[in-house]
């Protein structure tokens, strides 16, 4: 076995070092009615080329974005990964190395996370941005119960906008502290300032926002802002970071935190993980943020060199009382993200945002003269719309696909009001001649 | 401007920054801009554009691969870092994942276009109950930490479901500390329980805690001084007895895969770390994956979707009503999830028996070779890790962590410092399977070397690390002055 160097004679050698005849006499501790009496039932041993070709032939079976042109979005983007992305975070000194404990022997990976940081920060327009959390979903849950430690407040109230998935984590981990959900519809797609302003009051720990939202529609911030700051909430913003080179920055809106998946930075789409938790806040709530947090400090000799730090919130220290139980983040991901924005830059986030949106607005415009096919809410959007479909949007779905065109996401599934509903979202990816033909066989379809 | 020579290297990406200098590719646009841009709200759109860095590819491909050089991997450096499980990590793994069908797979792709990928969730998620003999395993915690909060809301929602009202959950003092915190988010008290000298759970302390009010007692096995539980069955059984769910902590899973099995001692639920035990990259701290597996009773309580199959068919199952809920938006860390599915296609049965009685065998050789040198924390024989106290060297100044530092000056990652919390000067050393004798033995004289230096000439221990891309850095006052991001006058 390639992985396990110890030769026959080597474990003899150590056997003889340890005192003891055979491995069995180490395990004298396991009492011998817990032993498995037999070998575990597991398909056999694959030699490399074997295993291969088993996971070649499985992977064939799926409709990934290489072999379909991807509409598909609510929540992970089919965006450009730049090649150097792979090839720098496969270097075994950042893929093989541990959560930075020692600095010393891990200032790449600790350099890296305070870039990421810094990044972050400037494009959430927040003070301070935090090392990962595991994906936008739980980011956004620990907003939630960093919002009710901070306010001291019990409830959490939420944007009908807000990623239906996201909110089904939100109530998971709101659960054992019992804060509760307070839900504010969206009939049009964005939030009702009215109802919100009904919803959100003294009790409330933070209104909570998405924009662009599930159904892609852009909200108005700052006037959710207005809202939550005037019943003394937080607000907090989830937010695409890979849209903030075109769209203002949540902090300049009034934001307090701001979460959201990051994704789109360059994180493959790999069936949903792993993925990228962002989480930024202003800098009053540091200590009470989750996760990791790397600061620049200075060595023995006095030059520069970064930490971990503030580690007096996390579980390995305040155990039963920390701010989170969070200890593997993803931090590879927060690699490939801070080499992305290093890559595209000033310039090229830009650009990605502005082609994603043109691309979104010429497939719009396109897809809705389709006679049986308009847009279902008149709000604002960015890269994403939701279409209403005069056929089942799933036969729709199903009919495309066998033409390798992955035609966006059925509704039905997450609100049943929408039901003929179909959730499309464009990214830099998508050239004006597929969008074409995804309109010529969505007027088929749908005729 | 200073010389770059790599052992200094101090730069971050916004100081190699020069205005005008593009790292990317993007086409023109087929679509109007403007148009656009004139559809949305001025007042949404960014009105001071954000500082990124302004670099060319080659500007990107050095800084980081020069960053990446300031770091200890498993790939170039032994890392007998306890509880943590620094194994090889299989290339293969990595090609495996990036497979299209597989990393470039939309999570909302229609079921109909993903079932390889659904099937591998199912296969997986049964290989991983078979090793721990559970009856249901969910793939959808993102690490070990989530993974605990599951088990822990499940178990919750077990005894609510019976009409139960319990209210604490007992945790050994030498627990991780992300068990009490789960435990805490889960809406629980967390009660300490005593181990004794070994260890080992105080049985009397435990059976002084156990009431109908504990609705979980939650352990690590092997415990966190490297040592099997000789009287683990024992443990479930008093639980048992008194309608107390007990959890396993799976982090030291390494150390018993095809010799005994978490569900066989009478756990109800255990987790599994992918990062640890089953070879996926840590990544400088993630990602992870920390499935979580139960008995039948706790099946229908299972994160939601839960993949099934039915004929030859797989599918999300959403119906669930007595679920927990979600933990991530999707259905997992699923790239985490092929690299473990290879890596358990690959061993099979025997060699997976073969990890844990190499991993079992190394860290007792390294503990009989250092015993001379250094107090141990428990008797052996240890199981996949063992832990040394600096008690001996702390009366010549030198602290655990010295010894720590010193070691990455001799070519080695650290051992776990200070952990578990009931050991003075604790280090913890696992050294895993896929290391040879060759570096177990260079290891040990490493050891040696600093054990005699602390005598002789403590000062060499404390001045380490001088090797490092940075000497000893100064954690007080990056707490008390947190800088936490960069900016262009610092």
């Amino acid at each position: 076995m390639r992985y396990l160097p110890t030769t026959e004679r080597d474990q003899r050698a150590m056997l003889d070092a340890i005192g003891v005849r055979a491995i069995e006499d180490l395990l004298v501790k396991i009492p011998s009615k817990s032993r498995l009496e037999r070998p575990l039932a597991l398909p056999p041993a694959l030699a490399e080329t074997e295993l291969i070709g088993h996971m070649r032939a499985l992977a064939a079976t799926n409709a990934d974005s290489d072999s379909h042109v991807c509409f598909l979005g609510a929540g992970a983007y089919d965006h450009y990964v730049p090649s150097p992305i792979d090839h720098l975070v496969r270097r075994g000194e950042f893929l093989t190395a541990y959560t930075p404990y020692q600095p010393e022997a891990s200032q790449g990976t600790l350099r890296s996370i305070y870039e990421y940081q810094t990044m972050i920060a400037e494009l959430t327009g927040m003070d301070v941005a935090n090392a990962s959390i595991y994906d936008g979903a739980s980011s956004l849950a620990e907003a939630a119960l960093m919002a009710h430690a901070v306010t001291g407040r019990g409830e959490v109230v939420l944007a009908g906008g807000v990623h239906p998935l996201y909110r089904r984590v939100v109530a998971t981990y709101c659960d054992g502290p019992g804060v509760k959900l307070r839900d504010v519809a969206a009939p049009e797609g964005v939030l009702d300032a009215a109802a919100a302003r009904k919803a959100v009051g003294a009790k409330s720990a933070a209104l909570v926002v998405q924009s662009p939202n599930f159904y892609g529609c852009l909200e108005d911030i700052a006037a959710a802002a207005e809202i939550a700051h005037g019943a003394g909430a937080l607000l907090v913003v989830v937010s695409d970071p890979v849209n903030l080179g075109v769209l203002e920055a949540p902090g300049r809106l009034g934001a307090d935190i701001v979460v959201g998946d990051g994704q789109g930075l360059g994180v493959p789409l790999s069936y949903g993980g792993p993925y990228l938790g962002v989480f930024a806040a202003k800098s009053d709530f540091v200590r009470r943020m989750p996760g990791r947090l790397v600061g620049a400090t200075v060595d023995h000799d006095g030059r520069r060199g970064f930490v971990l730090t503030l580690q007096t919130r996390e579980q390995h220290i305040r155990r039963a009382k920390a701010t989170s139980n969070i200890c593997t983040n993803v931090a590879l991901c927060a690699l490939m993200a801070t080499i992305y924005l290093s890559t595209l830059g000033k310039q090229g986030l830009v650009r990605v945002g502005e082609l994603s949106m043109a691309g979104a607005h010429y497939a719009a415009d396109r897809l809705a003269k389709i006679p049986g096919v308009s847009l279902r809410f008149a709000a604002p959007f960015f890269k994403e719309f939701t279409l209403k479909l005069s056929k089942p949007p799933e036969r729709i779905v199903g009919k495309l696909v066998k033409q390798k065109i992955l035609a966006g996401v059925p509704l039905k599934a997450f609100d049943r009001k929408l039901g003929d509903c179909l959730l499309v979202a464009v990214t830099e990816k998508r050239t004006r001649q597929e969008i074409d033909h995804f309109a010529e066989a969505l007027a088929k379809a749908v005729a | 401007m200073p010389y770059d020579n790599q052992s200094r290297y101090d730069r971050l990406a916004f100081e190699l920054s020069s205005p005008g200098r593009i790292a990317y590719s993007l086409p023109e646009s087929d679509a109007d801009v403007a148009t656009a841009r004139g559809q949305i709200p001025a007042a949404y759109l960014r009105s001071e554009p954000a500082e990124l860095p302004e670099l060319s590819e080659l500007d990107v491909v050095r800084h980081y691969s020069r960053l990446s050089q300031m770091n200890y991997g498993v790939d170039t450096h032994f890392y007998p870092l306890g509880s943590c499980t620094m194994k090889y990590n299989p290339k293969i793994n990595e090609d495996m994942a990036r497979l299209a069908g597989f990393g470039r797979l939309h999570p909302l792709a229609p079921e109909a276009a993903s079932q390889g990928a659904l099937q591998l969730l199912h296969e997986l998620a049964g290989m991983l109950s078979e090793i721990a003999g559970m009856d249901a395993v969910s793939l959808q915690p993102a690490a070990g930490a989530q993974g605990e909060l599951a088990g822990v809301l499940m178990i919750r929602t077990y005894h609510a479901s019976r009409g139960e009202k319990r209210t604490k959950v007992l945790i050994p003092d030498s627990a991780h500390g992300t068990n009490p915190a789960s435990t805490a988010i889960a809406g629980y008290e967390v009660i300490e329980v005593k181990s004794d000298a070994n260890g080992e759970v105080d049985l009397g302390d435990l059976a002084r805690h156990l009431g109908d009010d504990v609705a979980a007692f939650m352990i690590t096995v092997p415990n966190t001084l490297g040592n099997f539980e000789p009287r683990v069955v024992d443990i479930t059984e008093m639980c048992h007895a008194r309608g107390v769910q007990v959890y396993m902590d799976g982090a030291n899973l390494n150390a018993i895969l095809g010799i005994t099995r978490p569900g066989d001692l009478g756990f109800d639920v255990c987790h599994f770390n992918l990062h640890k035990t089953f070879t996926t990259p840590h990544g400088g701290g993630g990602p992870g994956a920390g499935p979580v597996g139960v008995k039948a009773h706790l099946e229908p309580f299972l994160p939601t979707p839960v993949v099934v199959k039915s004929g030859e068919r797989y599918a999300l199952d959403w119906k669930r009503p007595k679920s927990i809920g979600k933990l991530e938006a999707f259905w997992g860390n699923f790239g985490m999830h092929v690299r473990a599915y290879t890596y358990i296609r690959t061993m099979g049965a025997a060699g997976l028996r073969g990890v844990s009685e190499n991993a079992v065998l190394n860290a007792n050789y390294i503990m009989k070779r250092l015993e001379q040198y250094f107090d141990i924390a428990a008797p052996g024989p240890c199981m996949h890790e063992c832990v040394l106290s600096a008690h001996r060297q702390k009366k010549h100044g030198v602290t655990a962590m010295d010894i720590a530092k010193r070691l990455l000056d001799l070519g080695f990652y650290a051992p776990s410092t200070y952990f578990p919390l009931i050991v003075e000067e604790a280090l913890m050393i696992e050294p895993t399977e896929t290391e040879s004798k060759e570096t177990l033995d260079q290891f040990c004289e490493a050891m040696i070397t600093i054990a005699k230096e602390a005598e002789t000439n403590p000062q060499a221990v404390l001045d380490a690390p001088r090797t490092t891309p940075v000497s000893r850095l100064d954690q007080t006052k990056a707490a008390r002055e947190p800088n936490l991001r960069w900016r262009p006058s610092s």
